[in-house]
C-alpha cells in the first residue's frame, strides 16, 4: 500500500462509461418511461395528443398529482410512508372550504390557515410513528379512515346534512390571490404569441391554450426546490441519511425526528396546496376529493426511482413519474384503445419500476 | 512519557444487580495504541460506552486532559474529542462516500440559502481517502461498494478529519479478511503517527500485538493491569483474557492452534 498523494489509479478499475454513469442516477427510469410512453402514443394516439392544447392536457392532472408524488418521494427517500395524503386533501379541502366560504375570510389568511393545519396533522402523523416506533404504513393508514371520516362529518356538520360545500369561486372571486392558486398564468403572453401565429388560435383571435395553468407552474417550482433541497443542501443529506439508515444517521448527529417529522409536514402542506388548487378550480369541496391519491402519490415516487426501503430516490424522477401518469391517464383518450386499460397499464408500470428499481440498486451498492 | 489524553479510574458500572464493571482502570496517551482486550462477555462494549458517553459510570473517576470530567450524552465526549467507531461504522451503504464522510457535519456555502459545498466534500473526501492509502474512483462512488476494510477506513479517516483526540475502535478487525485486516492495522499506524490516542478493543491477541503500544486485559469486569509492548507475549495475554486455567486445559487436546 502506498502513501503517496500522486499514487496511480486502481490497475483493475476500469473507468466508467457515460452510460454506466447514466445508469446510476435514481430518475433514469422515470426518464426512460417517459420516452416510451411519448413513442408509445406517438403511434397510436391521435396527432391532437402532442400539439399545444394536448400537452397542457395532460400535464394538468400529471401538475396535481405530482405536486403529492415529490412530496411522497421526499418522504419515501426519509423512510417513511404516507397513506393519509388523499384523506388529508379532502380534510384540508374542507377546512379551507369552511374558512372561504362560512367564515368568509380573505384568501391571506384562508391560505396560511389551512397550510397550517396541514402541517399540524402532518406534525402529530410523523409524532406518533416516532413515538410508537410502529411502521408509518399501519400509522397513516389509520390517518386514512381517520381523516376521511372525519372530512365526511364535517362537511354534514357545515353544510347542513349535505356532502358537499359549494359557493367556494363566488367567496374568492376578486382576491387578489387567486389568480396563484386558479387559472391560468401568462395569459398575455398566450395571446401575444396567438396574435403573431406562434400558437394555434380560434378563429376569434383567441389562443386555443390560453395560458399555463398555475398547478403546472407550482408542479415545476416543487420540483426544482425539492431536487435542490435533496442534492445541495445539508438538509438533503439528512434525509438520505435518515432514510437509509436512521441509526447510523443519529449516531453521526443527524437530528433524525426532525427531519422526519418535517417530512410528513411536507407531505401534508403538498396536500394542502392540491385541495386549495382543485377546490377553487371546481368551485366546491367533497368527501371524495383525493380519493386513492394516497396510491397514485406513492405509483409516482416508485416510478420515479424511490426504494420502498428509503435513502434512495429523487424528486426530479417522481416530477417524470406523475407525467407519465398524466399522459397515461388522458392519452388513452386519444386513442382506440378502451380508457379503462388505465388501471392495466398503471399496474404493469408499477411493476415493471419496482424490478427496475432493484436491478439498479444492486447496481449502486455493487451488490453481487 | 507525556500525560494522558484521557484517564479512567476505578470505573464501576452496575447494571441493576449485574456488575458489567468491577473497577476499570485504564488510560490513553497521544500517539500511541492502547489495546483493550477480552473475551465475549468481559465488559469490553460496557466499558467504550463508558468511555464514549453512552453510559454514566455508577462510580469512578474520568479524567480529561488532567481535568475531572463526565459525559452527559455522546454529543459531550464527541465535543471533546472521543471519536468512536462502532461496529455497525454509522455508515450508509446507498449514499456516496462524502456524503456519509459529512454525514450531520455538512461544510455549508452561502449567506442566505446555506448550500452543501459539495465540490469542497468530494475534494476534502478524496484527498483524506487518498492519505489513508484508497484511492476512490470517484467521491460520488456508494460505500455499499467498498470493501468492509475500506469502509473501516472511510469511518476512521472521518473521525480523524472531525478533530478526533481519542479514536476507540470497536473490534475493528473482527469481520475482515487477512488483507483488509492489515489494511485496518495500518491506517492504526497511519492514525497513531498524527498524534491521536487509539483504542484499539479485541480478542484477538495477534491482531492486537501486531499494532499495539501497551495492552490491557479485561476479565469479568474487572483489569487484569496493563503490560507495555516486549514484556508479555501473546501466549500470556491469550492466558490472561480466557482466565488462566481452563484454556490451558483446552489446549493440550488442540495442539497449542487458539
Amino acid at each position: 500500500m502506498t502513501t503517496d498523494a500522486t499514487s496511480p489509479a486502481d490497475e483493475r478499475i476500469k473507468s466508467e462509461s457515460f452510460v454506466t454513469r447514466l445508469m446510476k442516477r435514481p430518475e433514469l427510469g422515470a426518464i426512460g418511461g417517459v420516452i416510451l410512453v411519448t413513442i408509445f402514443f406517438l403511434i397510436t394516439a391521435d396527432s391532437a395528443m402532442f400539439t399545444l392544447s394536448g400537452i397542457v392536457n395532460f400535464l394538468t392532472p400529471a401538475a396535481q398529482l405530482g405536486i403529492l408524488g415529490i412530496a411522497a418521494a421526499m418522504l419515501m427517500i426519509g423512510g417513511e410512508f404516507d397513506l393519509s395524503i388523499g384523506s388529508m386533501v379532502a380534510f384540508t379541502g374542507l377546512i379551507f372550504g369552511v374558512l372561504a366560504v362560512n367564515m368568509g375570510l380573505p384568501l391571506i389568511v384562508a391560505i396560511p390557515v389551512t397550510l397550517l393545519a396541514a402541517a399540524a396533522m402532518g406534525a402529530l402523523n410523523g409524532y406518533v410513528v416516532i413515538r410508537t416506533g410502529l411502521p408509518s404504513f399501519i400509522v397513516t393508514l389509520a390517518f386514512l379512515f381517520i381523516l376521511r371520516g372525519a372530512s365526511l362529518v364535517g362537511l354534514k356538520l357545515f353544510t347542513g346534512g349535505s356532502t358537499q360545500l359549494r359557493g367556494v369561486r363566488d367567496a374568492v372571486q376578486g382576491d387578489f390571490l387567486t389568480p396563484f392558486f386558479s387559472g391560468d398564468a401568462f395569459g398575455g403572453l398566450f395571446r401575444w404569441l396567438a396574435e403573431r401565429g406562434i400558437v394555434e388560435s380560434f378563429g376569434s383571435g383567441a389562443p386555443k391554450v390560453p395560458g399555463i395553468p398555475v398547478e403546472i407552474l407550482w408542479f415545476i417550482l416543487m420540483a426544482l426546490v425539492c431536487t435542490f433541497v435533496l442534492l445541495r443542501t445539508p438538509a438533503g443529506n439528512w434525509i438520505f441519511a435518515t432514510g437509509g439508515d436512521d441509526n447510523a444517521a443519529a449516531n453521526s448527529g443527524v437530528p433524525v425526528r426532525r427531519v422526519k417529522i418535517a417530512l410528513f409536514m411536507l407531505t401534508a402542506c403538498a396536500a394542502a396546496l392540491v385541495a386549495v388548487i382543485t377546490v377553487i378550480d371546481a368551485g366546491s369541496t367533497d368527501a371524495r376529493r383525493g380519493f386513492m391519491k394516497e396510491f397514485e402519490a406513492i405509483i409516482t415516487a416508485v416510478i420515479g426511482g424511490c426504494l420502498l426501503t428509503g435513502g434512495y430516490g429523487s424528486a426530479i424522477g417522481a416530477f417524470f413519474g406523475a407525467i407519465i401518469f398524466g399522459m397515461v391517464t388522458i392519452g388513452l383518450t386519444y386513442t382506440d384503445f378502451d380508457q379503462d386499460w388505465f388501471q392495466v397499464f398503471l399496474g404493469a408500470m408499477l411493476l415493471l419500476a419496482v424490478v427496475f428499481n432493484n436491478v439498479i440498486r444492486k447496481r449502486v451498492t455493487g451488490e453481487r | 512519557m507525556s500525560d494522558p489524553i484521557i484517564h479512567m479510574e476505578n470505573i464501576k458500572k452496575h447494571f441493576g444487580n449485574v456488575i458489567a464493571l468491577n473497577g476499570v482502570t485504564f488510560d490513553v496517551r497521544p500517539g500511541e495504541c492502547h489495546c483493550l482486550l477480552g473475551d465475549n462477555g468481559a465488559g469490553k462494549s460496557t466499558f467504550i460506552k463508558t468511555m464514549s458517553g453512552v453510559h454514566k459510570p455508577t462510580a469512578g473517576e474520568i479524567f480529561f486532559e488532567g481535568k475531572p470530567l463526565s459525559f452527559d450524552s455522546p454529543r459531550d465526549a464527541m465535543e471533546a474529542g472521543i471519536a468512536t467507531v462502532f461496529q455497525d461504522l454509522a455508515m450508509i451503504p446507498l449514499m456516496s462516500v462524502t456524503r456519509n464522510f459529512f454525514m450531520g457535519r455538512e461544510p455549508t456555502r452561502g449567506r442566505v440559502i446555506k448550500r452543501f459545498d459539495v465540490d469542497r466534500a468530494n475534494a476534502v473526501t478524496m484527498e483524506e481517502m487518498r492519505k489513508m492509502g484508497i484511492n476512490l474512483r470517484a467521491p460520488d462512488q456508494a460505500v455499499g461498494t467498498l470493501s468492509g476494510g475500506e469502509r473501516q477506513t472511510v469511518a476512521i479517516a472521518r473521525a480523524v478529519y472531525f478533530g478526533a483526540k481519542v479514536l476507540i475502535l470497536d473490534e475493528p478487525t473482527s469481520a475482515l479478511g487477512v488483507r483488509q485486516t492489515s489494511n485496518v492495522l495500518a491506517t492504526i499506524d497511519r492514525v497513531r503517527g498524527q498524534g491521536v490516542g487509539v483504542v484499539f478493543i479485541s480478542h484477538n491477541v495477534r491482531h492486537a500485538m501486531a499494532v499495539g503500544d501497551r495492552f490491557t486485559v479485561l476479565n469479568r469486569g474487572q483489569t487484569l493491569g496493563t503490560a507495555v509492548k516486549g514484556e508479555i507475549d501473546a501466549a500470556e495475554l491469550q492466558d490472561m483474557m480466557a482466565g488462566g486455567q481452563e484454556l490451558a486445559r483446552l489446549e493440550g487436546s488442540l495442539g497449542g492452534t487458539i
